[in-house]
């Protein structure tokens, strides 16, 4: 297992080959063939210059060798621009069909509404049955396309955030609502300690998908008998903290490291059938950096974890200040 | 009885639409394209207008404009009804003067009807 990850690590054309660049492509090899021209130029410089004395030979070779070095200190940069290049189509890619998909998606959600709510006729239990399946699967597809759109826009830093001032300690009881028929279902029982009254300045709706996603995967996460999941918010310092603890499965060790990466569904998680894309903590963690906050968790493999956010204290006078002026202009345009 | 204006070039959504529309009382006037329906509004002038915003000839922003432009129509409520989300566009299309922004994917036809009911009444 460690010679594996050992060679990994030695691997360095790795991400080069994900992206298609050969040998003479990727900026890690080429690095690494720019040092060995340099030592070998050193060495070489050395021994002619204590070898032979004749100096037009010497700055000959420094200047051949200077060459050498800037053809490949273009290449390198050259290979640079065709990764960034790369990866901008990627995103362009994944924005311009996760966009056409929404038209056909939302024609099939709400023609399966109009059949669903009985408006065109009666519909039997055994076709019920089969058209909440269909609309479960296009519920489900809305949802991953709306996940790769938010992961697009934290990319690219276009994730359009609209701040006010709220309350914190009421987003988490009305998201604890919410969820409150999902935990009874899966025998989890959710608990609030709420003494205190926190505001925030931020996106309401965007902190309050990010609540939900971490109540939401502590109760998915939970062991099969069930168990409790504790949220709680405190001040500490300038930042307010919330926590989300539960005593479910954990996270192994092995993968810590990619609980925020993308795509991440672990071993353990894919073993006990849990339904999800995979993107939800990358897009939690986006938004609350995005709001001048930071995430993390504890974990313990069989006992539990411990996800948990922090918000900056706002700064009272600045957010209301910044909130009218935002109604002024929106009262402006509108005259 | 309420008439409702809806500018959408997707036949298929306008098809499910209208339908609860109808059933629910209203009475539905159809446009396909930006131009066609500011022709409709001033023709028909209705109690509420269902825009989207990608929309042929004319898009919806351009579209939106316009009605605000125009003194017979400016107090006429707007439902920016759409999937286009980009950064900015919601803002614009409130600053313009749309009453509410809908993103067609994440809404239920029923929700739909509902704040349509609870502009029109």
């Amino acid at each position: 297992m460690k010679i594996n990850s050992l060679l990994k690590e030695l691997d360095f054309m790795a991400e080069c080959r994900k992206y298609g660049l050969g040998f003479w492509q990727c900026p890690n090899s080429l690095f690494l063939v720019m040092g060995l021209i340099i030592i070998f130029a050193m060495l070489l410089t050395y021994y002619v210059g204590i070898h032979l004395v004749d100096p037009e030979v010497v700055i000959a070779m420094v200047s051949i060798v200077t060459m050498i070095l800037l053809v490949i200190g273009h290449s390198v940069v050259s290979s640079f621009s065709r990764i960034v290049e790369a990866n901008r189509m990627k995103s362009e890619f994944v924005s311009i069909v996760s966009h056409q998909l929404r038209t056909p998606l939302s024609a099939l959600k709400w023609s399966l509404d109009l059949l669903r709510s009985e408006r065109l006729g009666k519909v039997s239990v055994k076709q019920k049955e089969y058209l909440d399946i269909i609309n479960d699967s296009g519920v489900k597809m809305i949802r991953l396309v709306n996940d790769l759109l938010n992961v697009n826009r934290i990319e690219e830093g276009r994730f359009a955030m609209q701040p006010k001032l709220f309350s914190l300690t009421e987003a988490i009881q009305s998201t604890i609502d919410e969820l409150k028929v999902m935990a009874k279902a899966q025998n989890v029982n959710l608990f609030f300690e709420n003494s205190n009254h926190y505001e925030v300045y931020a996106d309401p709706d965007k902190i309050k998908m990010v609540i939900q996603n971490l109540i939401d995967n502590a109760i998915k996460y939970s062991k099969k008998e069930g168990g409790d999941v504790r949220i709680s918010v405190e001040k500490q310092k300038e930042m307010i903290r919330v926590s989300v603890k539960d005593n479910g499965i954990g996270i192994p060790d092995l993968v810590k490291k990619q609980v925020f990466g993308k795509f991440f569904r672990g071993d353990n998680l894919i073993k006990q059938k849990v339904e999800g894309t995979g993107l939800g903590l990358f897009i939690a963690k986006g938004i609350i950096k995005l709001s001048g906050g930071d995430m993390g968790f504890e974990s313990v493999e069989g006992l539990g974890s411990n996800f948990w956010f922090t918000l900056p204290v706002p700064d009272l006078s600045k957010a209301k200040q910044t909130e009218a002026d935002n109604k002024l202009v929106i009262n402006n345009q509108n005259k | 009885m309420g008439k409702i204006l809806f500018v959408e070039d997707e036949p298929s959504l306008q098809k499910a639409i209208s339908e609860v529309l109808t059933q629910e009382g209203y009475q539905v006037i159809e446009a396909r394209d930006g131009e066609e329906g500011l022709k409709q509004a001033k023709k028909e002038k209705p109690n509420l207008i269902l825009l989207d915003l990608i929309l042929p000839k004319k898009d919806g922003f351009e579209v939106l404009k316009e009605l605000k432009a125009d003194d017979e129509l400016k107090d006429i409520p707007v439902i920016v009804l759409t999937n286009l989300e980009g950064i900015g566009d919601v803002e614009k299309a409130l600053s313009l003067g749309a009453t509410t922004y809908l993103v067609k994917a994440n809404y239920d036809l029923e929700d739909v009807v509902k704040k349509i009911k609870e502009l029109v009444g």
